[in-house]
């Protein structure tokens, strides 16, 4: 093993190793050492990463095995390692923003007795990811992409005696495997026709696997197996419909938000598509799939943070709606773009969702943005770094965001694959309510009138929120146990005692805001030349070129600041600068405009209050359904058909027939003389009806 | 002089058990307990050489013991394992020391007569997995039952006797045209009891269909495959854990193992043309239980619904003939001893301090139990088939067969991993999570050091086999590639 290889080993290896003494000794270590050894753990992976950046920019890649996992069927099944461009990107975002993370928690949970079980977890969730992304087969990206799960769902229900909690960890892990069902049987069908779970050996039996159909069904192969990867995606990256899970996620503490449900784990579905671009590019039907399921979820789920008052719930749907514009750019074949995106959304999403937790720290856990207003002026670091993480999420010019949002806006501008041209509409669309929801909730959290301290403050604010609200918190007791977000304010109930002022939060909370808000301006303008139009990519990402959109794009590009300028003139600017100055108006100049928009426009603002009502169908029809089919199954098919009438049936013929047998043989002599009476007298009289016969005949 | 580890294995625990009974009544239970441990360990050492001294290139059987019997009817002692049986006998030989340390306590009256009666089993399974005499395989196919009989019949739960009964009959009517069948193969083999004889038997294939299900109605059983399941639920409520965990672990498996031993290269004809049956049937295993296993108040009767929806794996994998598929099944039998064993021990920890099995009796265990929650986690975890424990490794193998062999059955195969996960942690979340349910939840102390230590090590097992499962699958390629081969030339 060369040295470069101990080093990748060493990535996943150094916090797993931190996760394993803080979660199995973190008791005997105590606190300090637990939150040392993870964050030395991932500074390590880091640091590590950072030279393996280096030597794959000196065109060093790796593509081998490691172990042996299993063979079977003519088939190796490997653990080994894949590093190339779009690996160490990965590894690089991945173990910056955990770091930030690791860090930023010592502030965040120096409160809660699970200390080091977190700490714990998020180590592991580090190396889960980290294994994810350096995967070169799918068995072990499969692995890692379930790894991340387990975390995920230990993390969302880290507060184990919340309800709330464990209703969601468990719902995110069932909506992700329906996702991972699709998963598994498109890695099944790569493992039946290419006879290989290696990327590099897909990739160049691919041509074959074009020609072929799957039997029984008679569908293209390729799409078939595409489809069946990106429902994981769906799953992963919270795609319509498999996105419910994610708001609720965020009942998760805010470190994790930021790590796993805004910067990491939810773009790796993103990530896979990207690696496995060889395949999508060989089935435009696939494309097209995740094109319209993409824009679907940039445009509707954008829609739904506009009327959420939990601040962490607006960044979430933020998500979404930015995991939707990712997945649109894989539809049009824009990797590189959708890439991009991933890497500049994770700087600024884990900047505003650590920028949420330290209000959230300020505000003494009080998450509702109806209860605060005017914060710049007691959280001045956590106020300067909010702003510019918004200005990067809205595509403000020379922002990261604007780089990676405008590439993908062009990008599908350019697109000739069916959808586009509603994908077009959609991700417009979207930068307008972009731009509403996230000054929405930086006017409403740091300017405008003061509303902490008061008690029940919202109460006058926003009266009919608040009877829907009433309502749909009823609703939630009717369903057996089912939560959505409505009860999440009672758990954090904490707040600001009347009269008591917001604070700053500790220098390890501000730290990594700050270390997360300069690649948030920066990155973009410093990244978009080599990954977008430069060899950043090149061997790694294939583009057939009937879609090659970013060559189109690249006619039009006159450098970095030539496109942020001409972002000036452009629609998706003044798209932005409209949702911006809507948001003003509404939430600062005239706040009464939005109650009475209630009012008018009651069904609308029920139908995005009830997110569409995605969770009740699916309370309803799923999980219902499953509980009654699985209640049918067992009392009319096990116990009343196969117990009742099979088992117990033939036990109660056996039994019959000895009743019979038994009560013959009863045992009193005058029974026994009545039956030898009888039988004699009955033999007589066929003897007779005999002699009868005879004598006729005779 | 080559030791005979295979009767050893048989009869070590056999005799560990008789004298276990010398121990005597309840005033010497330290020594039952402690003669019980120390041959349940011997038990399994001896095993131990059958792996390392295994050869894995060999199709043919190993470790072969031959003595005449019964000699006018060509019966014989014949001892022999392959890739297929030789994982099971050491299974059977780690699990047996489980369930002896799981009993420490818990079991004080007829102690000697517990222990002997597991050990007693654990021997006589052994022997199931190691005959190669149909007249043997027989006798301790059926001899086997016994023991279990009686655990669940004296130390089980309050409906016991009906259970210990459902479970008899049931499984003796099957086997009793399975014996209907040895005697037919006997005649028609030219008066041969031998096993390995049978497989190359020439069958029209009119006869292959009746022995076909002949052998179906034994081995399906004790699989147990839909519709002659019911038993399972009701044998698992009763029986105290010791004898869930055998049942799950390893009684399971011996009607698989028929499957393997004697359907599929006796009657190979008669196999393939009756799979669309079998693994439709297994896929309701794996379907229509996985719905009841949701619905079950009862932890007991889920986590038994769960090990009859997991053996439908088993079944599904038998029947679609190809590598992945068998290997896959037989790598989903090991990894569920394991993990239901370990479910079972989880329910039985939990039962030994609450006395209750009803889910809705717990709530917020991790509260006070907070080691025990997380072994709790990994093998629920490990049921609902998460890469990098032992359950996935079978369950994915077996989708992958299954979607080569054919798109729709890996597509309903595949549902598993929402169904399993849903039923699984649905389970967990409500005993585990959650604030602190009542007073008996308040009251619990955490795993002692005997609990800990039986639970750590299966956790390592658990683990081990997930994230390495290869030294599994390599003693079997050989063996199942010549099974494959087999079934593949036609009898007709």
């Amino acid at each position: 093993m060369s040295s470069m290889q101990k080093l990748y080993l060493l990535v996943p290896l150094a916090p797993l190793f931190g996760a394993i003494l803080a979660g199995l000794f973190g008791r005997a270590i105590g606190r300090t050492a637990s939150h040392v050894v993870t964050i030395l753990g991932v500074a390590v992976a880091f640091v590590a990463s950072v030279v393996i950046y280096q030597d794959v920019q000196a065109g060093n890649t790796f593509n081998g095995a490691l172990y042996t996992w299993a063979t079977s069927g003519g088939i190796t099944f490997e653990v080994g390692f894949l590093i190339d461009s779009l690996t160490v990107m990965m590894m690089l975002v991945v173990t910056f923003v955990s770091l930030m993370v690791h860090i930023y928690t010592i502030g965040y949970m120096s409160e809660d007795p699970g200390y080091q079980r977190f700490f714990s977890y998020i180590s592991l969730f580090t190396f889960s990811m980290l294994m994810l992304v350096m995967s070169n087969n799918f068995l072990q990206l499969f692995f890692g992409w379930e790894a991340v799960g387990l975390v995920s769902y230990l993390l969302i229900g880290f507060w184990y005696t919340r309800p709330t909690a464990i209703y969601a960890n468990l719902k995110a892990f069932l909506v992700n495997r329906v996702g991972d069902f699709g998963f598994l049987l498109g890695i099944g069908l790569i493992a039946a026709y290419a006879g290989t779970l290696n990327y590099a050996e897909v990739f160049a039996k691919a041509p074959e696997l074009l020609q072929m159909t799957v039997p029984a069904t008679g569908w293209p192969l390729v799409t078939a197996i595409c489809i069946g990867l990106f429902v994981g995606a769906m799953g992963k990256s919270a795609q319509v419909p498999l996105h419910v899970w994610l708001p609720d996620s965020m009942e998760g503490p805010t470190p994790i938000s930021a790590l796993i449900h805004a910067a990491t784990m939810v773009t790796a579905g993103i990530f896979m598509v990207a690696r496995m671009s060889p395949l999508f590019e060989l089935s435009e039907t696939a494309l097209s799939f995740v094109l319209v399921i993409g824009a679907t979820t940039a445009l509707f789920m954008g829609f739904l943070g506009i009327v959420q008052n939990d601040i962490k719930r607006v960044v979430a749907y933020s998500t979404l709606s930015q995991l939707g514009y990712m997945t649109v750019a894989l539809g049009v074949s824009a990797y590189s773009a959708a890439v991009f995106h991933l890497m500049t959304h994770a700087f600024f999403k884990a900047l505003l969702f650590l920028g949420a937790g330290s209000v959230i720290i300020g505000m003494h856990h009080d998450q509702d943005m109806r209860n605060m207003g005017g914060l710049w002026k007691y959280m001045p670091i956590t106020w300067i770094t909010s702003l510019l993480g918004s200005l990067a999420l809205i595509g403000f010019p020379f922002f990261a965001g604007f780089y990676s949002k405008d590439s993908i806006i062009m990008a599908v501008h350019f697109s000739n694959i069916p959808g586009a041209t509603y994908a077009y509409i959609c991700v417009l669309a979207g930068v307008f309510v972009t731009a509403f929801y996230s000054f929405r909730m930086y006017f409403l959290v740091f300017h405008g009138e003061e509303r902490f301290g008061k008690a029940h403050a919202h109460d006058a604010h926003d009266e009919h929120a608040h009877d829907t609200h009433a309502e749909a918190h009823d609703h939630g007791h009717d369903s057996h146990d089912a939560h959505g977000d409505d009860h999440s304010h009672d758990d954090h109930h904490h707040g600001l005692a009347p009269g008591q002022k917001p604070h700053e939060s500790p220098w390890v909370v501000t730290l990594p805001l700050v270390l997360l808000a300069i690649p948030s301006v920066i990155i973009g303008a410093l990244t978009i030349n080599p990954m977008l139009f430069g060899e950043w990519f090149a061997g790694v990402i294939h583009v057939a070129e009937a879609h090659d959109v970013i060559a189109e794009f690249a006619k039009e590009y006159h450098g970095v600041v030539g496109l942020a300028l001409h972002g000036f003139v452009t629609l998706p600017f003044w798209l932005a600068m409209a949702g911006v100055g809507t948001a003003w108006f509404f939430y600062l100049k005239r706040p009464e405009i939005p109650a009475w928009f209630g009012r008018r426009f009651a069904f609308v603002y029920r139908l995005l209050d009830n997110k569409y009502y995605f969770d009740r169908f699916n309370e309803v029809f799923f999980a219902g359904g499953s509980r009654l089919l699985g209640r049918f199954f067992w009392r009319a098919g096990d116990q009343a058909i196969i117990d009742g009438v099979a088992v117990n049936g033939s036990a109660r013929l056996v039994g019959g027939i000895a009743q019979l047998t038994r009560w013959l043989q009863s045992g009193y002599v005058y029974q026994y003389a009545f039956w030898i009476i009888f039988g004699v007298m009955v033999l007589l009289w066929m003897w007779r009806m005999d002699f009868q016969a005879g004598a006729i005949g005779g | 002089m080559t030791v005979p580890y295979l009767s050893l294995a048989i009869w070590v625990p056999i005799f560990g058990g008789l004298l276990t009974l010398f121990a005597g009544k309840d005033r010497n239970a330290p020594v039952a307990r402690i003669i019980a441990l120390l041959t349940a360990l011997a038990g399994f050492l001896i095993t131990i050489p059958l792996y390392t001294g295994f050869d894995t290139t060999q199709a043919n059987m190993q470790f072969l013991e031959v003595l005449p019997w019964v000699q006018y009817f060509n019966v014989s002692y014949a001892l022999g394992v392959d890739g297929i049986s030789m994982p099971f006998v050491i299974l059977n030989s780690f699990i047996t020391i489980f369930v002896v340390v799981a009993g420490w306590e818990v079991i004080q009256e007829k102690v000697a007569q517990y222990m002997a009666a597991f050990l007693i089993m654990s021997g006589l399974t052994n022997g199931i997995f190691s005959a190669l005499d149909g007249v043997l395989f027989y006798v301790f196919f059926e001899a086997a039952l016994i023991p279990m009989y009686l655990i669940i019949g004296i130390w089980g739960g309050p409906n016991r006797v009906y259970a210990a009964l459902k479970f008899f009959l049931y499984t003796l009517l099957g086997s009793l045209l399975m014996l209907v069948a040895f005697i037919y193969l006997f005649q028609h083999s030219g008066g041969s009891f031998s096993i390995l004889d049978w497989h190359a038997a020439p069958l029209s294939m009119r006869e292959q269909s009746w022995i076909f299900f002949a052998f179906l109605a034994s081995f399906a059983v004790k699989v147990p495959m839909w519709p002659v399941h019911t038993w399972l639920p009701d044998a698992h409520v009763e029986a105290p854990t010791g004898g869930s965990v055998v049942l799950a672990a390893i009684a399971l498996k011996l009607g698989a193992y028929g499957f393997l031993r004697f359907s599929l290269p006796i009657v190979p004809d008669a196999s393939q043309y009756f799979a669309p049956l079998m693994i439709t049937l297994s896929l309701i295993a794996v379907i229509y239980i996985g719905f009841v296993a949701l619905v079950q108040t009862d932890m007991k009767k889920l986590v038994a619904y769960s090990s009859i929806s997991h053996m439908g794996f088993a079944t599904l994998g038998f029947f679609m003939f190809n590598q992945l598929g068998i290997e896959g099944a037989l790598v989903q039998m090991i990894s569920h001893g394991f993990v239901s064993g370990a479910m079972f021990l989880c329910i039985g920890v939990l039962y030994d301090r609450v006395h209750s099995r009803q889910i809705a009796d717990y709530g917020g265990v991790v509260n006070t139990m907070p080691k025990f929650a997380a072994f709790f986690l990994l093998f629920a975890m490990a049921n609902a088939g998460l890469p990098a424990t032992s359950g996935f490794v079978g369950e994915f193998m077996v989708v992958l067969g299954a979607v080569k062999y054919n798109f729709w059955i890996g597509f309903a195969a595949a549902t598993t991993l929402i169904l399993g996960a849903a039923y699984t942690l649905w389970m967990y979340k409500r005993v585990v999570f959650g604030p602190v349910g009542n007073h008996h939840v308040a009251e619990l102390k955490d795993l002692n050091a005997r609990e800990f230590l039986f639970l750590a090590v299966l956790a390592l097992c658990v683990l081990g086999f997930g994230l390495y499962p290869l030294p599994l699958t390599e003693v079997m390629h050989a063996t199942v590639d010549e099974l494959l081969r087999h079934v593949a030339n036609s009898k007709l």
